[in-house]
């Protein structure tokens, strides 16, 4: 028997009991719509967090603390932190880095009339919208004298004035409170919309980071300090020189370990991407989960479509049906049905993906539909079929023909 | 080409059912010459269906060689047993076993699909045979539309499509009233003058057995009389 009469011999049957054929599909439909709409919510994270990085600039560098052994015991990374004023000063000047910032986060209660928002606080250095590549639409960013000065002044982010203001008004010249200290606003920033899954870049409010030492976090120490180097190609040899840099302010020896990190964009993007990669095998093995059990369904009708359909084999073995003709007929049978689920499936999947941002609950989720998925998930559905079809196949195949003739 | 179509050389198949061997056929020989057409008859459990699917390539005998148109057929595996059942042999059962919900021309073509012929020369050997039995024009009818005698008309139909050298019927009108299994048997007689084909035939009807040439009598796996 060829393809196209083998195909033609299983669709005939499949016609035949139209409502069992549309139940059985169901659970392959089920289950391959769920691998494309879950690997698509996973695809679009991991677009998102990639565009995120990409936005921040490929020439940015993190130089932050590092873990440390203490008598043998590792502390939490980024807690034990040597990371001073003077050391974000002396990378200023390394021949390779174009600008940088200190760094120093916390989360305070803001105030204005009678508002109030909880957002994050962090404290910067004058070349902060440099080194970040973000603009002030309106207004402008504190200077170095400000920094100096530990000046009250602040730069809202777009969600800040969206919360704390009315609609229309200018909140530069306000004056607002942060943990009740009063501050002058002199900026707003450029929104930056939402970003996957990660909330919104434009809810925090940047101060100077020797306001944010002095006045609310009472530390020392800055936490991180970003830098720019002075082009993409250079940013690697800034993070070497950074790097020789702290080695020898730290004083740390031959062989002993870095005390603080130094990481380029591309490799933090990375690490996030990895952690959207893992989201979305996480999803996606879930959503296989469903696929396996359509798989069941398949094989639990085969089985009972073999077992009605005993006599019919003993006929046409009688007439010279060959093992192996009437293994692949019923072979074909669950193939055409685990296909035909996994095309629907497809169809659904590609559908719920892409209509997801209309539905107002879900319309946070970037969802992106990849076609390697989909022709995956097309591939796994006739494995599905090949797997469970076979057993009952094989079944028929293998049954008497004399007993099978007699079978009522 | 054998001149003997079937060779029986002292057949004996044995069956346990649970712990007891059952002796269904306990050294039966004969000959069938080409041409033949004989009738094999005996009650029930007499041996004669087991002998007829050993006949009929579906079964293997237990001891003993059978050959059919020259050929050791005691020797082969499912599939050669398929093959030669597909090309050699002609079925027509009681109960007819036509498949439901399937045309007369789907049903009577379905050998050839076995045999790798193309839809063209499928359909129009399809056609012809059914000519053959009378039923041009009812090719389009399902099995459910059809009587009984219609029905096995087309597995007629059906058996003489591979043009088989041999046509085995068992019990060919064990289900019909008497004009139909007349008209029955008066295609197998024609298609035995005419084409030659032999024809081996299971039967307990005196009546039907009368018509062949030849009665075989069985009884406890064994040929008791031959007339």
């Amino acid at each position: 028997m060829n393809v196209l009469r083998i195909l033609r011999v299983s669709l005939r049957a499949l016609a035949r009991n139209k409502m069992r054929t549309f139940l059985t599909c169901l659970g392959i439909i089920i289950g391959v719509a769920a691998v494309i709409a879950m690997v698509s919510i996973g695809a679009g994270a991991r677009a998102a967090v990639e565009s995120r990085f990409a936005a921040m600039g490929t020439n940015l560098i993190s130089v932050g603390g590092s873990h440390r052994s203490m008598g043998g015991v590792q502390t939490q990374t980024g807690q034990y932190n040597r990371l001073t004023i003077e050391d974000a000063n002396a990378i200023a000047k390394l021949p390779s880095v174009e600008a940088i910032s200190p760094s120093v986060r916390s989360r305070a209660q803001v105030v204005y009339g009678s508002k109030n928002w909880n957002t994050q606080i962090q404290g910067t250095g004058e070349a902060y919208p440099l080194v970040r590549k973000w603009d002030v639409v309106a207004g402008s960013y504190f200077d170095d004298s400000m920094v100096r000065s530990a000046a009250k002044v602040c730069v809202i982010g777009a969600d800040i004035q969206k919360n704390l203001f009315d609609e229309g008004e200018n909140p530069v010249g306000k004056t607002i409170r942060i943990n009740k200290v009063p501050f002058l606003i002199l900026g707003v920033f450029k929104a930056k919309g939402e970003s996957g899954g990660f909330g919104s870049r434009d809810d925090m409010i940047c101060v100077p980071y020797t306001t944010a030492i002095k006045r609310l976090q009472r530390a020392e120490n800055i936490e991180s300090i970003d830098v720019s180097a002075v082009s993409a190609t250079k940013t690697t040899d800034a993070q070497n020189e950074i790097t020789d840099l702290l080695r020898s302010r730290h004083r740390i020896g031959e062989g002993a370990e870095d005390d603080f990190q130094v990481r380029n964009m591309a490799e933090i993007a990375e690490g996030a991407a990895e952690a959207t990669g893992i989201l979305t095998i996480l999803l996606g093995s879930i959503a296989s989960i469903s696929l396996l059990v359509g798989g069941i369904g398949i094989m639990n009708i085969m089985l009972v479509s073999v077992t009605e359909r005993i006599r019919e084999i003993g006929i046409r073995m009688s007439i010279g049906a060959r093992e192996r003709d009437i293994l692949l007929q019923f072979l074909a049978e669950a193939i055409v049905l685990s296909l035909l689920g996994g095309i629907l499936g497809i169809a659904l999947g590609v559908g719920v993906s892409k209509l997801l941002k209309y539905i107002s609950i879900f319309s946070s989720i970037t969802t992106m539909v990849s076609w390697t998925s989909v022709l995956l998930a097309f591939l796994f559905s006739g494995s599905v079929g090949i797997f469970f079809g076979f057993y009952p196949a094989r079944k028929a195949s293998k049954l008497d023909p004399i007993e099978a003739l007699r079978y009522e | 080409m054998d001149k003997n179509i079937i060779r029986l050389e002292n057949l004996i198949k044995t069956y346990i059912v649970g712990e007891t061997e059952v002796r269904a056929l306990r050294g039966v020989s004969n000959i069938v010459p080409a041409g033949d057409f004989v009738a094999i008859m005996g009650a029930s459990g007499s041996g004669k269906s087991t002998l007829m699917n050993i006949i009929g390539c579906l079964d293997k005998p237990t001891d003993g060689r059978y050959f059919l148109d020259g050929e050791d057929i005691s020797t082969l595996d499912r599939n050669a047993l398929a093959g030669i059942r597909n090309k050699k042999i002609g079925f027509v059962f009681q109960s007819f076993n036509l498949l439901p919900r399937t045309t007369a021309l789907e049903n009577t073509e379905l050998p050839l699909i076995y045999a790798n012929v193309t839809h063209k020369e499928r359909t129009a050997r399809a056609m012809a045979s059914l000519s053959a039995v009378g039923l041009k024009g009812r090719e389009a009818h399902r099995t459910n539309q059809l009587s009984g005698g219609e029905q096995q008309r087309v597995a007629i139909a059906r058996a003489l499509l591979n043009r088989p050298r041999l046509i085995l019927a068992d019990e060919p009108t064990g289900n019909l009233d008497s004009k139909t299994s007349d008209e029955i048997m008066n295609i197998f007689e024609k298609l035995n003058h005419e084409e030659g084909i032999s024809i081996v035939m299971v039967t307990h009807e005196a009546d039907i057995g009368v018509r062949a040439k030849r009665r075989i009598h069985m009884k406890d796996g064994l040929i008791v009389r031959e007339d």
